[in-house]
């Protein structure tokens, strides 16, 4: 048999395969999506990219907090005679036909005037008419067709934020006068006497001066603002030696041409700062889809559903929600606030808040924690806790989620533009000192001279390109750091820390071992059958997993909420679920997960559900753990105990049932002694991954939420860890050597400088020469340690 | 000589020219995002209008992957 792939989204078909208009499709939901776009006369999706679609999801009432006016207002950018612009942020565009369909969204609906895709940030802004159409259509609509987009309370929150474009100007001005300038300067370059030249020199060095007067003043101030705070907190960062260097250069440059002592440096000038602007271009570029400062605010919903006295249901904004309240949390909504339960079987998944790796019940009368998500039936609930005060959103009124790390941490640049500094003022001071005395008319000049050769714009331009472009290698394989700043942190790591739960282990996929007495063939057909009636995870995890390809039909079918689900079919019955649903006393603490099975009136045996681990973990550790202390941090009960001492090397400290703040706290004991790297993935890991001295989150799908870290990996990478931080720590190899080759250079021009010979030709070359090979030298040598990394299964598109 | 003046005032305003053209686009907008523009020019504008038209040329394409 041929392995069908889905015409619309290219994933393998499998049993339910749906055959339509001569093309197989792996669900309804893809065939749906195809009769959309080709009723719409946009089959054309399929030609641009084969097998390109998504699957749509089912939203049902998701969305009908899109009804209340008041919302929308603050979602949408423009809103003005019945016309509508919004830019929302859709994580499933990721190909050419994505952009093409999203772009011709106006062919779906004729309300719908104009829509323009960004493909780096994924998001779409859709320009259209109010009258017959709204927010919600347009966003029912998108989901209908796979690209369902992504509001969340974050998106309400914040405020209109202006896209910062001042460095391209800055840039832009730098390049420009740089290129003005060389051309102006040329003709002196030669030094020949001649009469013309002679006559018209004024006019040039002072349009020279002209272009020089932005670039000074506009472009570079960024260095100036920098060394004025760096001396002010009495840390000579690297900034201060570049600010002299500017500063110096412009106006020994306007004493000479004012004098007409030569014809200034403004070439170098112009040069020096645009080569460092270009660096700062460089290190800045980075993923612009992702977000590296979540909370739980992109995780909560903007709107919940509050039942009023009188049973009628209004949305409201999740702010205006008060203790007392009642509201009802419908299917796979996620609970907002912390709440009693009132009516209902509450069935809470709590992964991404506590590390519990399934789902809890919960009964009427009983407690439930923020941040769970009811995964079956509706629940009524009454509030005991407004938002800002619930049990998970209060970790965030920790200091550390305020703290900067980026600014306590002190750069290898500035730690070596500390020394250099210091070494440059000596040099002048002295070689100042020394023709004061043997010639005291040359003294200024060899002053300057030294202080515009030595402006540090090699060792500058080392550190950004460097990082810059092993930044871009890790993101390759899908390893996606926040700032260049990271790889150097990560380099100096010494103890690493994991999560377990959705960390090491997979939720893709459950390791279900069965104990009891053995199913007969007929039982385990029947049991499959009633199985795949039911939309439980556990069901579903288990149904995979049975080795049985007959499927009878059930004559009876019923499904208990909380409890349990029943299948009868030709006189026989069975009955999974929880202990008392199949009449059979729970034994106690039980590992892990469990089903309960009975056929007809005996029990058979119960399914044990335990997490499956990543591949490659024990290698993993195996190769942290040689340069490295290792740890776990886990929300869960200690059930796995054996299992992990039996992958992880010896040495190991394992901690279990560890709350959100524990994690912190344990970090930052951690700290007083080690540097401290901590992999996690959800939001009970928030606090120890800002605590940590580079926190990363670990996520089966980059598009969807991770918490506030400094980094994303991508599960199927986590087994390379080990070389990213290796590789990091080659990067600040390759830094120091690059230092050292920009040194040279330094030493041949401080030569001319003290000497008293520096021509500005010879600044002009020696500048953009040392610039030029330490940007070459840095690009060849991390691109050739980045070979090293085995190549990434799927070429991401970029 | 004085043509140098002259020169000199078209090269520069030649500059200017472009430097405005510079900030412009960079105001516009247009250095926000690099990459969809690249993609999106090389779309045909046409959008077909049923299926029977688009059917053949899906047969061209599916053989030649079988081809390779």
């Amino acid at each position: 048999m041929t392995n069908m792939t889905c015409y619309h989204c290219g994933d393998d078909c499998g049993r339910d395969r749906v055959h339509f208009d001569d093309k197989d499709f792996c669900c309804h939901g893809c065939k749906t999506v195809y009769e959309i776009f080709t009723s719409h006369g946009l089959s054309t999706f399929y030609d641009i990219e084969a097998g390109a679609g998504t699957t749509p999801k089912e939203v049902r009432q998701k969305y009908d907090f899109l009804d209340n006016t008041e919302i929308v207002e603050r979602l949408v950018e423009f809103n003005e005679e019945g016309v509508q612009v919004i830019n929302l942020s859709i994580p499933s565009i990721h190909c050419s036909s994505c952009i093409w369909v999203l772009e011709n969204l106006n062919k779906l609906h004729p309300s719908i005037s104009n829509s323009q895709v960004n493909f780096p940030k994924k998001t779409l802004r859709v320009t259209y008419a109010t009258e017959g159409f709204s927010l919600k259509g347009l966003v029912l609509m998108l989901s209908s067709i796979g690209y369902e987009p992504y509001i969340s309370l974050e998106e309400f929150d914040k405020k209109d934020k202006r896209t910062d474009r001042s460095l391209i100007y800055k840039l832009g001005v730098a390049g420009f006068a740089f290129g003005n300038v060389m051309l102006l300067s040329f003709p002196e370059y030669f030094e020949v006497e001649e009469f013309w030249l002679e006559q018209y020199k004024p006019v040039f060095r002072w349009l020279m001066f002209a272009f020089s007067l932005p670039v000074v003043f506009y472009a570079s101030r960024d260095y100036f603002v920098s060394a004025f705070k760096g001396i002010r907190t009495k840390l000579l960062n690297i900034d201060v030696p570049i600010a002299l260097g500017i500063l110096t250069l412009f106006l020994r440059s306007t004493v000479d041409i004012f004098f007409d002592l030569g014809s200034g440096f403004f070439d170098s000038l112009t040069g020096l700062v645009f080569f460092l602007l270009l660096g700062k271009y460089f290190q800045q570029r980075t993923y612009a889809f992702l977000s590296f400062e979540r909370d739980y605010k992109s995780y909560f919903p903007i709107a919940v559903t509050k039942l009023e006295r009188d049973k009628s249901e209004e949305n409201v904004q999740i702010y205006k929600v008060k203790k007392g309240d009642k509201l009802l949390i419908r299917s796979s909504e996620i609970i907002p606030v912390d709440c009693i339960l009132i009516k209902g079987t509450a069935e809470i998944d709590y992964s991404f808040v506590t590390g519990e790796s399934h789902a809890v019940f919960k009964h009427s009368g009983e407690k439930l924690f923020a941040g769970g998500k009811q995964l079956s039936g509706p629940l009524e609930v009454e509030v005991l806790n407004s938002v800002s005060q619930s049990y998970l959103t209060q970790l965030w009124g920790n200091a550390v989620f305020s703290k900067d790390k980026t600014g306590a941490f002190q750069t290898l640049t500035d730690s070596i533009g500390k020394r250099f500094t210091a070494a440059v003022l000596t040099i002048a001071t002295l070689s100042t000192g020394f023709w004061l005395y043997y010639d005291a008319s040359m003294a200024l000049n060899v002053f300057t001279a030294v202080l515009i050769i030595a402006c540090p714009c090699a060792i500058a331009l080392a550190a950004p390109f460097t990082l810059g472009n092993m930044l871009r290698i890790f993101g390759k394989h899908r390893f996606y750091l926040k700032n260049t700043n990271v790889i150097e942190r990560l380099a100096k790591i010494d103890t690493a820390i994991f999560d377990k739960t959705g960390t090491l282990t997979t939720t893709q996929k459950d390791t279900i071992i069965y104990e009891g007495v053995e199913l007969t063939r007929e039982e385990t057909t029947l049991l499959k059958t009633t199985l795949r009636a039911s939309n439980h995870p556990l069901s579903r995890s288990l149904y995979g997993l049975l080795k049985s390809n007959e499927i009878m039909t059930l004559d009876e079918f019923e499904e208990h909420t909380g409890q349990g689900i029943q299948g009868k079919a030709n006189e026989r019955s069975i009955r999974i679920g929880s202990p008392s649903y199949v009449g059979q006393q729970g034994d106690g603490k039980a590992q892990g997960t469990s089903v309960y099975v009975s056929a007809g009136k005996d029990f058979k045996g119960k399914f044990i559900f335990k997490n499956s681990y990543r591949n490659g973990i024990h290698e993993l550790f195996g190769a942290l753990g040689k340069t490295m202390q290792l740890g776990i941090l886990s929300g869960d009960n200690d059930g796995e105990r054996n299992q992990l001492e039996k992958i992880l090397p010896v040495k190991t400290q394992l901690l279990f049932d560890q709350k959100p703040e524990d994690k912190l706290n344990h970090i930052k004991r951690l700290q007083s002694e080690h540097r401290v790297l901590m992999v996690g993935d959800g939001l009970n890991d928030a606090g120890a991954l800002a605590q940590s001295d580079v926190g990363i989150a670990v996520s089966e799908d980059i598009n969807v939420f991770s918490p506030a870290c400094d980094g994303i990996l991508d599960a199927t990478n986590l087994t390379q860890l080990s070389s990213f931080v290796t590789l990091s720590r080659k990067s600040i190899h390759v830094i120091k050597m690059s230092f050292v080759l920009s040194l040279c250079y330094n030493l041949v021009g401080l030569y001319f400088a003290v000497t008293g010979q520096l021509q500005p030709v010879i600044a002009a070359i020696l500048m953009p020469l040392s610039s030029i090979s330490i940007v070459l030298f840095t690009t060849v040598m991390t691109n050739l340690l980045g070979r090293k990394l085995s190549q990434p299964t799927k070429s991401v598109q970029w | 000589m004085s043509v140098i003046y002259v020169l000199l005032a078209i090269s520069i305003t030649v500059a200017l020219i472009f430097f405005a053209a510079f900030v412009f686009s960079v105001k516009n907008g247009q250095y926000d995002d690099a990459y969809t523009p690249s993609v999106r020019m090389l779309f045909d504008d046409e959008v077909k209008p049923d299926m029977d038209q688009s059917e053949p040329k899906k047969e061209i394409t599916q053989t030649k992957r079988s081809n390779q």
